[in-house]
């Protein structure tokens, strides 16, 4: 899928996961840290993020510790997003 | 004397409706679920604190009743640990635990387990608050006024607490109801404020309109 | 007249024994209680190593005379509350006496069985096992077969529930609003519980580390302990040695995180500071701290920073007795002070198990010998819940 597209998906999708109902798809750049300053999101949103994952895109994230690499911003999980779909096709 | 305790405040969240000290604050569409009317509370009093969403709604109804509680209640001391908390309910978390156990058909969902214990409403009521005193969490049939002052008595005879939220916060579903009490030693000014069992029966039982 | 708080009689029942002597039996060998799980129908049967006790709900419900199709929660409770008040042999007629204990389940493990059948089909499932759903209800349970009607209640608080319910029973007796009191706590394993501690990957794979720098996590456990707490005036009258006093308790808010605790430990060290304020005693009077320790990284570096705040440069032993009896939530306050009561009573040290690498930030290591013969004069137990609810008893020697 085009990153493009994929990320103002995710953007939603974090949205609705993660409950921010004070959040628009368009207030989430696709470089804003999501973890500690940007969107201030904590440990339990992190594990949301992993159930996210495996829930729309099929891919399970077993590592813990890879979290904070994947998802730094919505674009890094992008990027693991479409590398993971390719392996997996 | 400062043996005496008295209600300094009470707040009360039930059928859509949060009073202050008996006088009624804010009022909502009577068919309205939970869900609505928490977060049209929330928005009503201007909470601005966005962790609000991720709550269970035990934890929003616990909040909005502690946030109105507190609101222009002046304290001589800042002090964290100052604050004790005591609340109780009959219905344990069981709105959240019905909720996460669907999702475990598929997949757990991590934010509602977290929320699968009563005593997390002090946590985040702890958490909003900065509170770092004694916090104790009952499961009674009903709310037990002879209980709590007998406990929140002794917090302030035993432990360095200067003041203590107590009260009941339930919510089996669209049902719920939370009476919050703010219990401060100090000289009452009249009988109607001391903090016994029957004030706070008579709070409880009145407003409820149950007798 | 004296405030203090006897405590007179102890009853447990976990992974690693059903009863007090073959649970210090197995902390003596060095004997875990984990294993696979075999109790549950989970699709972590495989992966996910629990401690079980090791009777079926038939078994214990012939040695309790309960029906075999009550949750399990009552029945692991019944056991060892019964324990603790034979081996106080106490005539609570005419006494005063209070049933306090803790839980985090209800009566979930038969619940989540019947959601199952009763989602498919709106006809199947018995309703017998959902009345016993609420959290109260295995307190209620327990104490009519008991025949305590005085003073009942549940306390919820997540893992410090039952360290909660034991200081609670000992201010009713100090206010003497109560003669007796039977406190502790229990929780049985249920996939409700398993499926949540796994959504938030706290759980070790393997057998639990606790205290170790290579710590992956906790392993779930069930059981229930109980201590039974009296009077000076009632401990006047009885035969038995009492095993030790509680002389002191704190709890506190860490008011950080609804499940994380603070880096520093805050709501630890006050609660352990309070506790020793408490009891009028200082760091270095403390012989034994049984500690939390659950094995989750967060936890143990939680609860080793703040013991470095309070105790540095005198650390007495310590260890969790978690790595033998895993995670056992509501109960694990009286799991702990059944073993903490017991420590002062034999002079006993319990090891840590599985320990092998101090962690990194830490000065000082848990101890990795059972050790008897000790003098043992005061031993604290920690117990630390999610929502941020800090406990910590303290038992000293009469």
């Amino acid at each position: 899928m085009e990153k493009a597209k994929l990320m103002e998906d995710l953007k939603q999708q974090i949205i609705a996961q993660l409950n921010l109902k004070d959040l628009t798809p368009e207030s989430i750049a696709n470089e804003q840290p999501l973890f500690v300053e940007g969107l201030g999101l904590d440990s339990i949103d992190a594990l949301e993020l992993i159930v996210l994952l495996q829930q729309e895109y099929k891919i399970k994230l077993s590592n813990a510790e890879d979290g904070p690499k994947v998802f730094k911003s919505v674009s890094t999980m992008a990027d693991y997003i479409i590398q993971h779909q390719t392996e997996n096709a | 004397m400062a043996d005496h305790k008295k209600i300094s405040a009470y707040s009360i969240v039930r059928n859509n409706t949060v009073s202050k000290n008996g006088a009624l604050i804010f009022e909502y569409e009577k068919d309205a679920g939970a869900n609505d009317f928490l977060l049209a509370a929330y928005r009503q009093f201007a909470i601005n604190y966005p962790k609000f969403y991720k709550m269970d709604n035990l934890c929003k109804l616990g909040i909005i009743a502690a946030e109105v509680l507190l609101k222009d209640q002046t304290f001589e001391s800042n002090d964290p640990y100052a604050t004790g908390i005591v609340l109780s309910n009959a219905n344990s978390s069981l709105d959240t635990d019905i909720k996460y156990y669907d999702t475990v058909a598929n997949i757990a969902s991590p934010a509602l387990f977290v929320y699968t214990l009563p005593n997390i409403v002090i946590g985040e009521i702890s958490i909003k608050f900065s509170f770092k005193g004694e916090n104790a969490f009952f499961i009674f049939d009903s709310f037990n006024a002879d209980f709590t002052t007998h406990y929140v008595n002794n917090l302030f005879d035993t432990t360095g607490i200067h003041r203590c939220i107590c009260g009941w916060v339930d919510l089996p579903g669209n049902d719920y109801e939370a009476i919050l009490f703010l219990i401060e030693k100090k000289e009452t000014l009249n009988e109607q404020e001391a903090f016994t069992k029957e004030n706070l029966n008579n709070i409880y039982y009145t407003s409820n309109g149950k007798s | 007249m004296s405030n203090a708080v006897f405590v007179a009689g102890a009853g447990i029942i976990s992974a690693i024994g059903n009863n007090v002597a073959e649970n210090l039996h197995a902390l003596e060998t060095g004997t875990p209680g984990m294993s696979k799980i075999t109790l549950l129908d989970s699709a972590h049967k495989e992966t996910l190593p629990v401690a079980e006790v090791k009777r079926t709900n038939e078994q214990l419900a012939a040695i309790t005379g309960l029906p075999a199709h009550i949750t399990r929660t009552a029945l692991l409770s019944l056991v060892a509350a019964k324990e603790a008040i034979n081996d106080a042999n106490i005539n609570i007629q005419g006494l005063r006496t209070g049933f306090i204990s803790a839980n985090s389940v209800g009566g979930m493990d038969k619940t989540e069985n019947f959601y199952a059948q009763f989602l498919s089909d709106k006809n199947a499932g018995r309703l017998r096992n959902v009345i016993n759903h609420e959290c109260g209800r295995p307190a209620e349970i327990v104490a009519d077969a008991l025949g305590i009607k005085h003073f009942v209640t549940t306390i919820s608080t997540a893992c410090s529930s039952s360290a909660n319910a034991i200081f609670l029973g000992a201010r009713m007796i100090r206010q003497n609003m109560l003669d007796v009191v039977i406190a502790g706590g229990v929780d049985a394993l249920t996939k409700f519980t398993l499926n949540g501690f796994n959504s938030l990957m706290i759980l070790d794979n393997e057998f639990c580390k606790p205290f170790d720098e290579n710590r992956k996590g906790l392993n779930l456990g069930e059981g229930a302990g109980y201590i039974v707490m009296v009077s000076e005036k009632v401990a006047a009258t009885l035969k038995t040695k009492m095993y030790c006093t509680l002389s002191g308790w704190c709890n506190a808010n860490d008011a950080y995180h609804q499940t994380a605790s603070s880096p520093g430990g805050t709501g630890s060290l006050l609660a352990m500071k309070g506790a020793l304020q408490k009891a009028g005693l200082s760091a270095n009077d403390i012989d034994y701290i049984n500690l939390h320790g659950t094995g989750t990284q967060n936890n143990d570096i939680a609860e080793g920073t703040a013991i470095s705040t309070l105790f540095a440069p005198r650390y007495p032993k310590m260890s969790s007795t978690k790595s033998f009896t895993g995670h056992t939530l509501g109960a694990s306050g009286g799991v702990e002070a059944v073993f903490s009561a017991l420590s002062v009573k034999h002079g006993l040290i319990y090891p840590n198990l599985r320990f092998h690498t101090q962690m990194k930030e830490l000065s000082f290591a848990p101890e990795t010998k059972f050790l008897k013969e000790q003098s043992i004069k005061h031993v604290m137990s920690n117990s630390f819940g999610f929502g941020g609810n800090c406990s910590s008893l303290i038992f000293s020697g009469v």
